[in-house]
Order: C-alpha cells, then structure tokens, then sequence
C-alpha cells in the first residue's frame, strides 16, 4: 500500500519536450512509472523517445489515455495556466514540480483546482514517489526502498536525506511526498498525515518541517486530536537567526514568530517524537516500529 | 523583494492613495534645502530595508530646515540591523487625530490574499494584535472577485464612525489592493493611516514587499531594487544565483537546497561548532556557482573552515566536484575544506576530486565534525 500514487498511477507529463520534462520523464519510465501521454503545444502527433505520444492539449491527451495523474514542468510564468488545464481536463491528481510560481497566481489556482475535485501537490516540490511502484516528480529512485515509514516534507534534498538515512538503515518507505515550502500550495501536511493514518501498510511516520509558517504547529494539533500511528518529527532552522522583517502584517496574521523552538514545542505536546539531527530519525523510528 | 517607502509612496500615490508630498535625499545639505523649501514642521525619515526603524532612532521630527539638516546627520550615520542608512525622506509632519492600521498580506493558512485593519495603528500595532485581537479586523479577499465595494465599506466603518472617513478609508483600501495586485506584491502595509483634525484620511507610511517571482513580468518594479541598502555579500550572491545570508560564525557552508542548508547550519551548532553563513546553491547546478560560492564564502576573514554538503538529486555532484577544482586552481585556499556529496553521479565527483588531491566523504555527520574540528582548532569534539 501507499498513499496518492501505486502501480496503477497513469501519468501525463506536460512539458515533455522541455529540458527538465525530458530528462525527469526519462528517470521516471525508467524506475517503472507509467507515462501513457505528454503535452507540449505546437507538438501534438509526435513521440517522445519513440514511444510516448505527445498532445497539444491535456483534454487531447485525457480523450486518448484516461490518465489519473499529471506532472508539469512548464516554466513559472506559464505554470498557473497549466495547472488549471489539468483540471478543467479532469486530471484527479495533479503534480506541479515548477519552482518560482508567483504567488497571485496561486490564490487563483487553488479555489480553481478545488472546485474541480482535484488534487494538487505543490507548485515548487520535488514531488512524490512509492518506493516499487511509480515515482512522479524529480526524487531520485535509488535513495528509496520499499517498508512502512511514510515520509512528508517541506524541503527537497533534506528529504533525500532523511530517506537515505531510513534505507540505510533498513528503513524501507510507503511513500514520500515533498510538499513544497511555497506560500500557497495545494497539498499540505494535514492531507499527507491523514491519507498516512488510513494507509494499512504505513506504521510510522516523518515529517520534515521548517522555520517560518504555522503549518508545522497546525500539522502537531491534528496529530494531537486525531493520529493514533506515531509520528517523529524534524525541524530545519533550529540556528536561524531572526530576520529584517519588513512590516508589521506577518506577525499579526500568524500571531506567532514561526521559530524551530514554537515548532519543536507544538511536536513535543502533541506526543510526537523530535528528532535533532537528521541521523535521529533511525533510532526514534525504531523505537516505535511494533 | 524589498522596496523602500518613499517607493512605495509613489506607487500608492499613482493608485489614487492620499500622502503627503516629500522628497528623498542623500545628505544633511539636501534635507536641509528640501525642508526650506517644504517650510513648517518635517519628519526625516531613514530608508532602509529593516523592521522597527523608529524605535532604532531613524525616524525624527524637525521644526526648523536647521533642525532638519541636524538630525539628518545623526540619522544618515545610522547602521539598522546591520544595514547602513544611506537616504532619508523628508515630508511635512502631519497633525494628527488618530492612527489606524490597513496592511494586506498573503496568508498561507487561508490561501488569500487577507486585509487586516484596526483603529489602534501605530508601531505598537502587533502588541495589539497579540493583546487585543478583537481590535483587528481580518477579511480574506477571493482572488477571483478582488475586493468589492461592500467589502472595503464594512473595513472602513470598522475604523470610523464617520462616514465620510469609513468612505475616504474604503476609497484607499481598494486602491491599496489594486496596487497590491498591480505591482506582484506580498505585503502592502499603511501604519499608520491618521485622520487630521480636519478630518482628512491620510498615509503617512507606505510599505510593500514584492514577490521575487513577478519580477520578470514587472520590469519597472525591478527596477526600484537598491542594491546599496543591501549587504553587498548578498549583492554579489544573488547576482550569480545564489542564496546568501551571513552569518557571525567561522564554518563556511556550501549547501545544495534551503532544507538541507538549514539542517547543516543547525548541525555544526550540535557539534559545537558556529556557521558562517547560510548558501544554497539551488537546484540545476553547474561549477560556476560552485567557483562564485567559494569566491563570496572566502571573502568573509573570520571563516576558518569550508564544508561543503551537497546531495545530488538535480544537482551533479560532479559539477559540484568540476566546480571545487576550478575555483581553487584560481584561488588557492588559504582554509582547509571538508567535503560530503552523495547523490546523482557521486562515483565520478570522488574521481575527480581525488585526482585533484581533495578526499570526500558521504556522510553528513563525520563531515561536519570534522569541519566544525577544523574550524577550532581541533578543540570541540
């Protein structure tokens, strides 16, 4: 078992033809994932690598394939644009790995892709990835192996990490889902936390947290009010020094100051194991593996 | 990015905001003449990208053009959180009846863009926020629909009885979202927004912080960067695309990704040791950020050791490895260095580096106590 993606996961790549869109399309047939289509305007009727067809449209490219998924890696300014195209074509997950998104543009994406029953992961995140089964997104394969841990973070390399860490150490992972650290995403930590706890095969899970934000402490309520599999948490920024804050308008809307001791505090009350360094997730995990 | 407030001024202006008229200057003999010809009371006020200015001493009140040139003296040697102050805005000091809150921020929790407005404005405004909070009015606006009439009506009459005041203050508060929307920002702030004894609503500050992502689809935003109110370090790292914070410690780190930079900073602390600097090359590398990395991290005297962490996922780590090369063979290192890749292409960045003399390790924990060791002179563990 695993959570958003499985073997089952048919994926359209849009932004095939592009540097990152080819190179990661390539990775990802290569570790199993099923690409059935790509999109690229201006390229419908070709074939990537000789073998998958490419669409001018998402609509075209759902007609033929039936596609679940979807993994954008168009540039930042035309990113908005194709998240939106996913789901008025009716994409049910999709997964934008395209960092530098203005964030205007998301406050209209996010009630779009809602309203359309969709599911979005970032914009901005390395994606996901079911160790065995399908990897959508830019996370390299073989730091990952198959086991129970579920792993959910804020960041991309300190996933890898952490991940390396877990197989290392005999660790193997469900599946591990980069959220992205933009200000409006579309999958958060609470999703992931909750599609972790229905998830059978996933008996412990890490999450990767960072400075600044309250989602770290809303994520420690709901682990507090409604998880009953253990979670060991991490906190990045522990020795980040406090910034020249513009204005006034950030402190009053959060009604905190985002510190890695706030966050660390919130993990502790909510009965969570904390780990300090990233190597301390191998012992913590271990602990509370049954 | 951040814009200073006399930019901010002029953009709120041009959306149709009331402010006062004033002018930047770089010297004492400008303040002085920009008084005169102002005449009455002025503020001089520093333009520097910090928080919490006023309390810093950088905002005065003058009554004489005399008075101004002094304190404008004072006030242009000033350092704020470690930036130096290098213009003042000079404007006429308003009388003032009341002070008001109007800021718009991007709220992460809500996904909206959401106005916040409160009737006790002032610089104390988040002591009121965390004490009183039902004296803020908070309203999320839908992106879609933009701030409607009955909207910014409803934030006005929150602030004023009067209503010909709530109607001036709901006039400014759709323009201020407008140049919100307008300019890419993430932050537009009034504090405070004063009504004059005779009942004019007026800005007396303007703030505004602006996405780093709209600046390509906003050049004449671009254009008000200020690269001198900027630590040069950071200057020079954004310039070769690089992330850059300097910190007070000795151990230089050269990291790939934000996370990770952190999680390395927060473990040479672990280990006794104090980082220099926050870097984050970022994502698709190549050895030229490797080369402009190490140029600005030797810049910095009190580094006494230089730790590279880089897990190569997007990032090569042979290029990290070309890159190592490349910069020393220009610039030999006067401090030794520690080396943990691991990652994408790992077996050809070892071979590269060891053919240049250098040794790496694939674990992040021996690596950065032995960086940590270094930097101190073998004293910490």
């Amino acid at each position: 078992m695993s959570i958003f993606i499985d073997d089952k996961t048919t994926v359209i790549v849009q932004g095939i033809t592009g540097r990152d869109g080819s190179f990661h399309t390539k990775q990802m047939i290569e570790y199993g994932t099923k690409i059935v289509a790509g999109v690229t305007p201006g390229k419908g009727g070709q074939k990537f690598e000789d073998k998958v067809p490419i669409f001018n449209t998402v609509a075209d490219a759902m007609a033929t394939t039936k596609a679940n998924t979807s993994v954008i890696y168009v540039p930042p300014m035309f990113a908005a644009d194709a998240i939106m195209e996913a789901a008025d074509a009716g994409v049910r997950f999709i997964v934008a790995i395209t960092e530098g998104v203005p964030v205007l543009d998301m406050m209209r994406v996010y009630p779009y892709v809602k309203e359309k029953g969709a599911r979005l992961l970032g914009p901005n995140c390395p994606g996901l990835i079911s160790p065995g089964k399908s990897k959508v997104g830019i996370i390299p394969g073989n730091i990952c192996t198959p086991g129970p841990i579920g792993v959910v973070s804020r960041s991309g390399t300190l996933t890898y990490e952490i991940v390396y860490q877990l197989t290392r150490a005999g660790l193997g992972q469900t599946t591990c889902v980069g959220i992205g650290g933009d200000p409006i995403n579309g999958t958060n930590f609470i999703d992931c936390l909750e599609a972790f706890e229905k998830d059978k095969a996933t008996k412990v899970i890490c999450m990767m947290g960072e400075i600044g934000g309250t989602d770290e402490q809303e994520a420690a309520a709901y682990v507090k009010k409604t998880m009953k599999k253990p979670v060991v948490g991490f906190i990045a920024g522990q020795t980040a020094p406090p910034g020249r804050r513009m204005g006034h308008a950030g402190a009053i809307i959060s009604g905190s100051s985002g510190t890695a001791a706030e966050k660390i505090d919130a993990f502790k009350d909510a009965g969570m194991g904390v780990a300090q360094r990233p190597v301390d997730f191998v012992k913590l995990v271990k602990a509370r593996m049954k | 990015m951040n814009i200073h407030e006399y930019q901010a001024k002029e953009i709120f202006r041009d959306a149709g905001i009331p402010i006062p008229p004033g002018e930047v200057a770089s010297t004492p003999a400008e303040v002085e003449a920009i008084a005169r010809k102002l005449g009455g009371t002025v503020v001089v006020k520093a333009q520097v990208h910090a928080g919490g200015r006023g309390k810093a001493g950088g905002v005065k009140l003058a009554k004489t053009p005399e008075e101004a040139r002094q304190v404008a003296e004072k006030i242009l040697k000033l350092t704020i959180k470690d930036l130096p102050v290098l213009k003042v805005l000079v404007t006429p000091a308003a009388e003032i009846a009341s002070e008001a809150y109007v800021g718009i921020i991007v709220d992460r929790t809500r996904k909206k863009a959401v106005f916040m407005v409160s009737a006790a404005g002032g610089i104390d405004i988040e002591e009121v926020a965390a004490k009183t909070p039902e004296k803020i009015m908070y309203h999320p606006v839908d992106a879609r629909y933009g701030l409607l009439d009955f909207e910014a009506q409803r934030m006005g009459f929150f602030l004023y009885k009067d209503a010909k005041q709530a109607r001036a203050a709901a006039k400014i508060m759709k323009a201020l979202y407008q140049a919100f929307i307008k300019s890419g920002a993430s932050l537009a702030e009034i504090n405070p927004l004063v009504v004059t004894p005779k009942g004019e609503v007026l800005a007396l500050d303007a703030k505004m912080v602006v996405d780093d992502n709209e600046l390509d689809r906003h050049p004449e935003i671009a254009a008000l960067r200020d690269e001198s109110a900027e630590a040069p370090s950071e200057v020079m790292a954004r310039n070769a695309n690089l992330t850059f914070i300097k910190l007070d410690g000795n151990v230089g780190c050269v990291v790939n990704g934000a996370g990770l930079a952190m999680a390395t900073m927060d473990l040479v602390k672990f280990y006794g040791g104090e980082p220099a600097n926050f870097l984050d090359i970022g994502g698709s590398s190549n050895p030229e950020k490797v080369v402009n990395a190490l140029r600005i991290i030797t810049s910095d005297p009190n580094v006494k050791a230089i730790l590279f962490n880089i897990f190569g996922g997007i990032t090569r780590t042979d290029d990290v490895a070309n890159g190592i090369v490349q910069a020393t063979k220009l610039n030999p290192l006067k401090v030794p260095i520690v080396i943990r890749l691991t990652g994408t292409n790992e077996e050809i960045a070892m071979k590269i580096l060891t053919e240049n003399g250098f040794t790496a390790s694939s674990d992040m924990d021996e690596a950065v106590k032995k960086a940590v060791k270094l930097a101190t002179g073998g004293k910490a563990a």
